[in-house]
């Protein structure tokens, strides 16, 4: 069975990867930009709600989409990535490895980084994003319009983000680039 | 005074920031555990199609939960030194992001 060409593999793994996890890269920008602009003296009292409004609506887009990308991401093409050869079968076995993208990696001793760095690090910290953008997405919630009155807030919630973003920025380059080796199919 | 929107209200935030550090920080030292010790490995592979990652995550989201909580019932109406809180909680993450690389198990480029 097959979408468009792709598997039911592939379909899932690009939801993760290019329907999630790019909602969340698109949309981290623009808050960060909302939550350094946030600032009394260059926004009116009328356009401070709408500010902060759309910054409310950016953060949880974010939560709630890099959560999602996190558990599609780890339980299922994560779950298909290491897949094991039938015999843990190797290389020289003659076994067409590219069915397990892991065994495939490990199986080539030029890229076994790609496994034992770029994925260990990655399928790990990617949970660090969700984390920190529920966090600041709540806070923002909560503080509402008194984070105008608090720069010190302001700023740790923009660093917070920030943090967030470049993890979220590794994690993808990392996955797009793990899933150009060797894709899961 | 004890209004909202006063200085006074930062418990809540820095509750949250401390838990978001707690939860960040455990899913590193989990990860470093499971590398350096098969038994927590083990224990850890909740759901085994994708190994000791299901534990790791879902123990570290309840560690951050679970701190959260914690810290926001003790702080939710003091003042706390909001500094110390936010240098406290960038270590946090930084050792959380590094405790996710495998140093133990990192094999040479083009090895």
């Amino acid at each position: 069975m097959d979408f468009m060409g792709f598997t039911v593999r592939e379909s899932i793994t690009i939801l993760h990867g290019m329907v999630m996890g790019g909602i969340v890269l698109l949309v981290f920008p623009v808050v960060l930009a909302g939550l350094w602009c946030l600032r009394p003296e260059w926004i009116t009292s009328e356009g401070s709600k709408k500010h902060l409004c759309f910054i409310k609506v950016g953060t949880w887009i974010i939560s709630i989409f890099s959560w999602l990308t996190v558990i599609i991401g780890s339980y299922f093409p994560y779950a298909w990535y290491r897949l094991k050869p039938p015999g843990g079968a190797h290389l020289t076995s003659g076994l067409d490895l590219t069915k397990y993208p892991a065994a495939y990696l490990l199986g080539h001793p030029n890229l076994t980084a790609w496994e034992e760095v770029a994925m260990e690090w990655k399928e790990h910290a990617g949970w660090i994003v969700p984390i920190l953008a529920t966090t600041v997405a709540f806070l923002v919630m909560y503080y509402n319009s008194r984070l105008f009155e608090q720069p010190k807030l302001r700023n740790a919630l923009f660093t917070l983000l920030s943090i967030a973003f470049v993890v979220a920025v590794m994690c993808g380059l990392l996955g797009a680039l793990i899933t150009k080796i060797a894709p899961v199919r | 005074m004890n209004k909202r929107g006063s200085l006074i209200d930062n418990g809540v935030a820095s509750a949250a920031l401390i838990g978001a550090g707690i939860g960040c920080f455990a899913l590193g030292l989990l990860t470093l555990l499971t590398e350096v010790n098969s038994t927590i490995e083990n224990a850890l592979d909740f759901y085994a199609p994708t190994g000791p990652v299901s534990g790791i995550t879902t123990l570290a989201v309840v560690v951050w939960l679970v701190a959260w909580v914690a810290m926001h019932l003790l702080w939710k109406n003091r003042r706390i030194d909001f500094r110390k809180v936010y240098i406290v909680v960038l270590v946090l993450v930084a050792l959380g992001v590094l405790g996710c690389f495998p140093f133990f198990e990192a094999p040479e480029w083009g090895e």
